[in-house]
């Protein structure tokens, strides 16, 4: 792979180096390092990486669609990383977010890439973060990540964004009160999505005390109906007036320094985990316990040389 | 094993959706990455979408007679967007006399009413591995 090429075509914007630039780095090939290396530090400085998470069905893709609009009528390149599941019994995927936002395909500034977990929901993180940083280097000034969470594993992905709506329905009822404690550390923003249907006003209320602070409760819940693009201005103008409070204050960037250790140790332990499986192609049976045959194969690998270029 | 990334895609108006969800699922449980972008789209839409995701194959459904023109269409739209490397597949309910011309359109492979899914799968497999083989 020419990395100097792919380099000019995605900073100049272009769809296929883009998309061949993300496959680099997804499927860890040669010269991933060298292109990440190469991007632009200014752009992926100035992007907002904007996590859009909650339970399927809760008008995610929708809102996606809508926000996109919204940003592409202020003439804002935008981009868009939609992860679903693997399939844990056969590793594919069937990957169906871009339907919702098809009204945006031919829209050469806007750039969707649908990625799949890879059962690797750590190993994703890595893989996630290079996407929307080559998004940001070809000119996105927003990327958007949307991912289903419900659980705490999800949550990690979540910690790449430099700011995370929480999107929530009507008829969620169970998921959204058990994960209501955990809410503040995830989320900056709650959307009550779907205000059309019974029970959206009660779940504004209910998500209402989440917050203390009733200058919270005004700023921080926002009410659409994705369907029918109703309240997303609005979802925009909070979300920009999050990121300058959180670029002035400094939360932007600590996050930012968050995101990188995450990203970090995501990536080693996808590299040692690919040696370690090398190493484990001859069992090592000499030890009774498999703990045991670990240390031993830690050990190993700390006195290896690493051969960089097999990675 | 290569992870593949394939798109399914309904060019044209009918909404018969049913035999490009069942041949999307198959891939998916049969390994691949499988962008689903639904029914009524544009050759250029379909196009699009394939660059984005990078994908290493097109699949098309077309259950209505519309794929006489519609699957040429798509090939001429990757070849336009720069892309002529990514392969088109497509099934449905194509009468086997429409298949040579198919063919000589640029399609690489047609699945007909009868063609087993094992036979599909294989022929994605290949069509990818090829289309992989490509790149540099
Ligand atoms: N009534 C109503 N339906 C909506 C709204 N937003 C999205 N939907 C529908 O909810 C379903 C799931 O939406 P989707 O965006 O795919 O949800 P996701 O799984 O969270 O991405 C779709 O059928 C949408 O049309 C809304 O505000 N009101
Ligand atoms: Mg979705």
């Amino acid at each position: 792979m020419n990395i100097p090429h792919l380099l000019q075509q995605l900073h100049g914007g272009e769809a296929r180096g883009v998309a061949r630039a993300i496959s680099l780095v997804e499927d860890q090939l040669p010269g991933a390092e060298q292109l990440l290396a190469g991007l632009d530090r200014q752009r992926i400085e100035k992007v907002l990486i904007l996590g859009l998470t909650g339970p399927p069905g809760a008008g995610k893709s929708t809102l996606t669609g809508e926000l996109v609009g919204v940003l592409r009528r202020q003439d804002i390149r935008v981009g868009i990383i939609a992860i679903d599941p693997s399939s844990p019994i056969s590793g594919g995927a069937l990957l169906g977010d871009r339907i919702r936002m098809m009204q945006h395909a031919l829209d050469p500034d806007v750039v969707i890439r649908s990625m799949a977990t890879r059962g690797r929901l750590g190993g994703l993180c890595g893989s996630a973060g290079a996407a929307a940083r080559i998004m940001a280097a070809s000119g996105c000034r927003v990327v958007i990540l949307e991912t289903v969470g419900i659980g705490q594993s999800e949550m990690d992905i979540v910690r790449l964004a430099d700011l995370t709506a929480l999107v929530l329905a009507p008829g969620f009822g169970d998921d959204i009160q058990a994960m209501k404690a955990g809410i503040l550390e995830v989320a900056d923003l709650l959307v009550v999505n779907k205000a059309d249907q019974a029970g959206a006003r009660r779940l504004q209320l209910d998500m209402g005390t989440v917050f203390s602070d009733p200058g919270d409760r005004e700023d921080r819940i926002c009410a659409t109906v994705a369907s029918e693009g109703a309240g997303i201005e609005t979802l925009m103008e909070r979300i920009f007036f999050f990121e300058q409070l959180y670029r002035q204050d400094g939360r932007l960037q600590e996050r930012r320094r968050r995101s990188f250790t995450l990203e970090t140790l995501d990536w080693a332990t996808e590299m040692v985990k690919a040696r370690l499986q090398e190493k484990m192609k001859t069992p090592r049976f000499e030890c009774v316990e498999p703990r045991q045959a670990a240390l031993e194969l830690v050990r190993g690998l700390v006195n290896e040389k690493v051969n960089y270029k097999k990675i | 094993m290569k992870k593949y990334r394939v798109l399914i895609g309904k060019p044209g108006l009918d909404g018969h959706d049913r035999g490009a969800k069942f041949i999307a699922r198959a891939l998916r449980d049969a390994g691949f990455e499988v962008i689903y972008t639904g029914i009524r789209r544009t050759p250029d839409e379909i196009a699009a979408a394939a660059i984005h995701e990078d994908v290493a194959a097109v699949g098309l459904s077309s259950m209505s007679g519309g794929h006489v023109r519609l699957f040429p269409a798509v090939v001429d739209a990757l070849s336009r967007a720069g892309a002529s490397d990514i392969p088109v597949l497509g099934g449905g309910i194509i009468p086997a006399e429409d298949v040579p011309a198919m063919i000589e359109a640029g399609i690489r492979q047609i699945f007909t009413p009868g063609t087993k899914v094992e036979t599909i799968i294989a022929a994605f497999t290949e069509a990818c591995a090829q289309q992989h083989g490509q790149r540099e």
